[in-house]
Parts: structure tokens; C-alpha cells; sequence
């Protein structure tokens, strides 16, 4: 599989700050490729540098096997979807589409045709009279992607791209992003600071925090084999149990994480004995309830099913855990 | 906990004493009122001050003069616009439309390189110092810079000796030497009225141009060239559309300031009226206030004109 996009020791700083620090990353063609971090990790600097905004400071991109090194964003076959979408105001929803063909010099009918069928492909056939200001946050974002899909680009960038959505819609756009990606089989890399995103939608993710890339894999990995503190808990909610703690259990001084789902909680009276501790905070999340449950001085978060009879806090209970499901972590961090 | 309970505040606390807490509470319960309180002054301010005024002007216009006697006839004639229609006021009123479409192109010209400096380029210090620049001369007084550029364009001024040390004498000559534009001198010529108007004027065509370009996003600029257009197609196709509004809007300051203008063109300049001058005259030691009046209303149609050619033309849809 030829390497879409591929960082070599990629760095960049401005002036003292390394904003990305040496990362090493290979993104597979047709891949939807989720690089997830807090702000400030470095994963927007990452896609800037794709889309030739920044320059490295130091290393190298190739993207398809072309080092593009010195070559300007508008000689990239790349497109980005921007997080605020970057509609050009003092233009129609079609014309913001045929923007790039404009330049191109493609003749009007061509031009019109290929507009109206990726307004279609975003849903927005029809909408290519209106302007950027008279539609709502979610069409904005359809007429970004539209517009960078317009070019067939091997590589589409995305910035953020649901961030200033509600709720509901960001789930709908999630479900119509991988439509669209599988459609059109092209690369998708998308920067998100939302953990649940880059998991339900990317085949792989990348993991940032301040400038490093701390791990790659598929969500799966990422999820459940968190290979640092870091990871574990920035992606899904986990608890990371100290070395001390892990010696106890598995006889190994290493820190570890355990998810809080894979935890069973048993009532005291049921007669069962493994680890006991006490119910400290209770959280009703709907479906689940969220427990708090203090034990060996640690405080270890456990999901367990809403029901009547639920621990309640004060309660003394029982919990036990699959070995496998207590993940040792290599980092000594 | 039920003596906390019992010493806790209530849910309504105690009135505020005095008159300040009760306005408050009614401006709080009615704020349309405090809004129209507010717009009161600047009602009364713009309804009788100015377009009372206005209004009496316009009035004035259709009133006209006996010829032989001197005083104003208060009937109602078109007479008076008849006589804006004569060569020789038809002359003032071309000369300074004229001027004024001059000034504006001119400054526009000039003013776009140095507001796109600003605004893209200029950072922190370099900022304040183009501010400075651009501010400084707002704050002199306008006659002492009519003045001082009397000094500067004269025979014996500056400007004169720096082409002599340049042996451009020669060129200057052949410049006075056309016609109409010419002159004795710069500081008798049109061009040197010209050149006065682009100065003082300046100011207001940079600041309008700098805000709105400093107003387009960056990601537009990104926008766009990732989208592949090259530096100078994103400048024509993005920068400069989004600039418009305020290139016309530095325009309507030029333009209408040129054609309001009776000063400088009296201390700089031919010996032949603009607009400004006429009113002047006219209303002062010719006592023909229907004439003024009439002479005013040309600057407002103009300018009406323009405001509503540019709304057609889109200039203000991005704003």
C-alpha cells in the first residue's frame, strides 16, 4: 500500500515552541484517518503543514510518494474543509464551488455541471443561488465540502470539520461523512479534539499532546490498549491505576488502565469476594449509572447498568474485572 | 441547617432606597423606555438641527430673486434651477464634479497600497507608527496645511527647487505648460488644487480600505489558495471584492468633501469657482440665497446618485 501522506521526523516550531516535535506518520491511501488531540497538541499544525500553510521546520512530506517540500498550497492536489468553513462571503453557494474550476479556466457549462453535482453528493442541489449568510451552520459546512470535493483531490483535509455543529447534527454529519469518503474513495484526514468522533468515524487515529504523536492504531487499539497515562485518559474515560496499585494484582510494577464497562460491580450481600470498597459518588448517565468506588486509597470509576437497585453511595460493595481487560502500559509516564 | 435556613436572604431582597434604585427598577422593567430616552438628543439633533435645515435649504432653492430689486419672491417657481443651467454655473458645477471624480480615483490609487500594508503587514510598533502617519495630519489645523502647501507648490517653494536639483525644471515646465491643467505655477494650476485635495483628503480613503481589509478573515486567504489560486488571483478575486465597500466607502468621503470644498481651491488654485466658492458668493455679498441654496442641492443629488449606483453595483453586500 503506497503511504497517501508520510511525515519523516517532521518538526515545527515557532520560535521556542515546538508545536510538533519529530513525528513519524504514515496515512494509507483510502484511508479516513482521525488526528485527535487537546488543543495546542499540534494536530492542526499537522494538517496546516499538509496542506503546505506551514512549512516544516525540520523533515520531510511526501504525499503520494512527491516530496512537497517548497511547494505551495495552491500547487497541492489537496483540498481542506476549514472549521469555520472559510465560505467567500462576497459570493453565491456556486460560485464558492466552481471557485477552483474558475481558476482552472474550465468552461461554464462544465463548471455549472460539476458544481450542481457535488452540492447534490452534500445534499444541497438547488442551494447554488443562495449566499454563505442565509444558510445555517450545517449547510455552511456542506458547501465546504462540496467545494473541496469539487476538485477530486487525493487527499481532503478536514479541520475540525463538525466542531461548530449541535449534537444531533454532528452524529448526522458523522454517518454522511463516511458515506461520502466510501463513495468517493478517497484519503480523509481529519483533525478533532472530540475522542467519540475520532473513534466511531476513522479507520485509524493518531493520538496528539504538545507536539508528539503519542500513538497511532485503529480505535480499537487506541481504546483498549492505551499505550500511556496520556492516551487512557484522553480517549474514552479510564482509569489509570498506578504501579503501586498494579503490583497488587498482577504482580508487576507497571501503570495500567482499566476501562470502567469492564469493571462488575457486585452487591456486598451477594456473597462474592474479590476487592471491596466503597461506593463514593453515583452519576446517572441514562442508561448507565457511574460509580465512583473507593478501594486501596484510589478512586476507580465503574459503569454499571441504570437499574432500581443499583449501589448507592456509602454502600460497601464487591467488584472484580477479566485479567485481560486490565491493560499494562509501556510508558513509564 | 434550618438556622441558616432562617438567616439566608429572601427571594426578593430589600428595595434599593432612593430615587437612583427606583429609576433603575423601571428602566429594568421597561428597557424600551431608557432606549428612547437615549435616542431623544440625537432625534432632536437630526430632525430639527439638520434635516430642519435641510429642508429650508431645499425650500429656499425654489424660491427666486427680482432681478432689479434684489429680494427674495417666496413663490414657488423652478426659475432658480434654470439659472444653474447657464454656462457659466453649468462651468462650476462640471469643473468640480470633475475634480472631485479626479481627487477620488487618485486617492483611491494611491491609498490601496499603503492600507493593504497596513493591514496585512504592519505589526504592533509598526502599527501605531502607520496610525501616527496616517492620524498626525488630521490633528494640524486644515488652514495651516492649505497653506504650507501654498509654500511648497509656489514659484520659489520647495517643490520647485527639488526639480531644479533633480534638472527636472524642464519637465515641471512642460507640465504647466498644457493646457487647462497648467498653469503660472503649481500653486495657481488645477493640478495644483488637485494635489491639495489628494492630501488632505488621503486620510479618509486609507482608513475605510485598511478596515476592510484588515475585516477579511486569513482562512479566506487560505481558502483560496488551497483551492488553487495563485497570490495575484486571490488578491483579485478575494482581497480586493471584500475591499470594495471600503474603497466606496472612502470614496463617498473624497468625493463629497472635494465637492463641498470652498477653501482650498480659494487659496490654491485658478481664479474659477467650484461649487463651494458659488455657494459662497452667492449667499454672502450677492445676497442670492435661492441660487445658493440651489447650488447645495447639486452636491446632495450627486452624491445620491453615487450612494444608489454603488448599492446597485453590490459595493455594500459583503459588508
Amino acid at each position: 500500500m503506497t503511504a497517501a501522506v508520510s511525515l519523516q521526523r517532521v518538526s515545527r516550531h515557532f520560535g521556542a515552541v515546538k508545536a510538533l516535535d519529530e513525528v513519524d506518520l504514515d496515512v494509507g491511501e483510502g484511508e479516513f484517518f482521525a488526528m485527535l488531540g487537546p488543543s495546542g497538541s499540534g494536530k492542526t499544525t499537522c494538517l496546516r503543514l499538509i496542506a503546505g500553510f506551514e512549512q516544516p521546520t525540520t523533515g520531510g512530506i511526501r504525499i503520494f510518494d512527491e516530496a512537497v517540500e517548497g511547494v505551495p498550497p495552491y500547487r497541492r492536489n489537496v483540498n481542506t474543509v476549514f472549521q469555520d468553513y472559510a465560505l467567500f462571503p462576497h459570493m453565491d453557494v456556486r460560485e464558492n464551488v466552481e471557485f477552483s474550476m474558475m481558476l482552472k479556466k474550465v468552461d461554464k457549462t462544465a463548471r455549472a455541471r460539476e458544481a450542481e453535482a457535488a452540492l447534490e453528493m452534500v445534499k444541497l442541489g438547488g442551494y447554488g443561488d443562495r449566499r454563505p449568510g442565509q444558510l445555517s451552520g450545517g449547510q455552511r459546512q456542506r458547501v465546504a465540502l462540496a467545494r473541496a470535493i469539487v476538485n477530486k483531490p487525493k487527499v481532503l483535509l478536514l479541520d475540525e470539520p463538525l466542531g461548530a455543529l449541535d449534537l444531533k447534527l454532528r452524529e448526522q454529519m458523522q454517518d454522511e461523512l463516511k458515506a461520502l469518503q466510501k463513495t468517493l474513495g478517497i484519503t480523509f484526514i481529519f483533525v478533532t479534539h472530540d475522542q467519540g468522533e475520532a473513534l466511531s468515524m476513522a479507520d485509524r487515529v493518531a493520538v496528539f499532546n504538545l507536539g508528539r504523536l503519542m500513538q497511532v492504531g485503529t480505535p480499537e487499539e487506541i481504546y483498549r490498549k492505551p499505550n500511556s497515562r496520556f492516551v487512557a485518559d484522553f480517549v474514552g474515560s479510564s482509569n489509570v491505576l498506578p504501579p503501586a496499585f498494579v503490583h497488587n494484582i498482577v504482580g508487576e510494577r507497571r501503570w495500567a488502565s482499566l476501562r470502567p464497562e469492564a469493571i462488575h460491580v457486585i452487591r456486598a450481600g451477594a456473597g462474592l469476594s474479590t476487592m471491596s470498597g466503597r461506593v463514593v459518588s453515583r452519576s446517572y448517565l441514562g442508561a448507565t449509572t457511574r460509580l465512583g468506588i473507593m478501594l486501596k486509597g484510589i478512586t476507580l470509576n465503574a459503569v454499571v447498568p441504570s437499574a432500581e437497585d443499583a449501589p448507592v453511595e456509602g454502600e460497601t460493595v464487591t467488584i472484580g474485572f477479566a485479567r485481560e481487560a486490565l491493560h499494562l502500559m509501556e510508558a513509564e509516564e | 441547617m434550618s438556622a441558616v435556613a432562617a438567616s439566608a436572604p429572601g427571594a426578593i431582597l430589600p428595595n434599593r432606597r432612593g430615587v437612583l434604585g427606583a429609576v433603575s427598577d423601571v428602566f429594568w422593567r421597561r428597557p424600551m423606555m431608557l432606549v428612547f430616552l437615549l435616542l431623544v438628543p440625537a432625534l432632536l439633533w437630526l430632525g430639527i438641527v439638520y434635516i430642519g435645515s435641510l429642508f429650508a435649504l431645499l425650500l429656499q432653492s425654489f424660491f427666486s430673486i427680482d432681478e432689479f430689486s434684489g429680494l427674495i419672491n417666496r413663490e414657488f417657481t423652478l426659475k432658480t434651477y434654470a439659472e444653474l443651467l447657464r454656462p457659466q454655473n453649468l462651468d462650476v458645477i462640471l469643473r468640480t464634479v470633475i475634480m472631485a471624480a479626479a481627487v477620488t480615483v487618485a486617492s483611491a490609487i494611491i491609498a490601496f497600497p499603503i492600507a493593504y500594508m497596513a493591514a496585512r503587514y504592519a505589526r504592533g510598533a509598526w502599527k501605531a507608527v502607520f496610525y501616527l502617519g496616517i492620524m498626525l495630519p488630521l490633528w494640524a489645523s486644515y488652514l495651516v496645511k492649505v497653506y504650507a502647501w501654498k509654500l511648497v507648490l509656489a514659484k520659489e517653494g520647495i517643490l520647485n527647487w527639488v526639480f531644479e536639483q533633480l534638472h527636472l525644471t524642464w519637465l515641471l515646465d512642460a507640465w504647466l505648460s498644457l493646457p487647462v491643467i497648467g498653469g503660472n505655477s503649481l500653486s495657481i494650476s488645477y493640478t495644483g488644487t488637485f494635489i491639495v485635495f489628494v492630501y488632505v483628503w488621503m486620510p479618509y480613503m486609507i482608513l475605510p480600505i485598511q478596515a476592510a481589509i484588515e475585516r477579511v478573515p486569513t482562512n479566506l486567504l487560505d481558502a483560496s489558495s488551497d483551492l488553487g489560486a495563485r497570490p495575484m488571483q486571490t488578491f483579485w478575486k478575494v482581497i480586493f471584492p471584500l475591499a470594495l465597500p471600503g474603497i466606496v466607502a472612502g470614496s463617498i468621503f473624497t468625493f463629497s468633501l472635494t465637492l463641498g470644498d470652498y477653501i482650498i481651491p480659494q487659496i490654491i488654485g485658478t481664479s474659477a469657482f467650484f461649487i463651494g466658492q458659488a455657494v459662497f458668493a452667492h449667499q454672502g455679498t450677492a445676497g442670492n440665497i435661492p441660487l445658493a441654496a440651489a447650488f447645495t442641492v447639486v452636491p446632495i443629488v450627486i452624491m445620491g446618485l453615487y450612494l444608489w449606483m454603488a448599492k446597485r453595483m453590490g459595493a455594500f453586500d459583503a459588508l
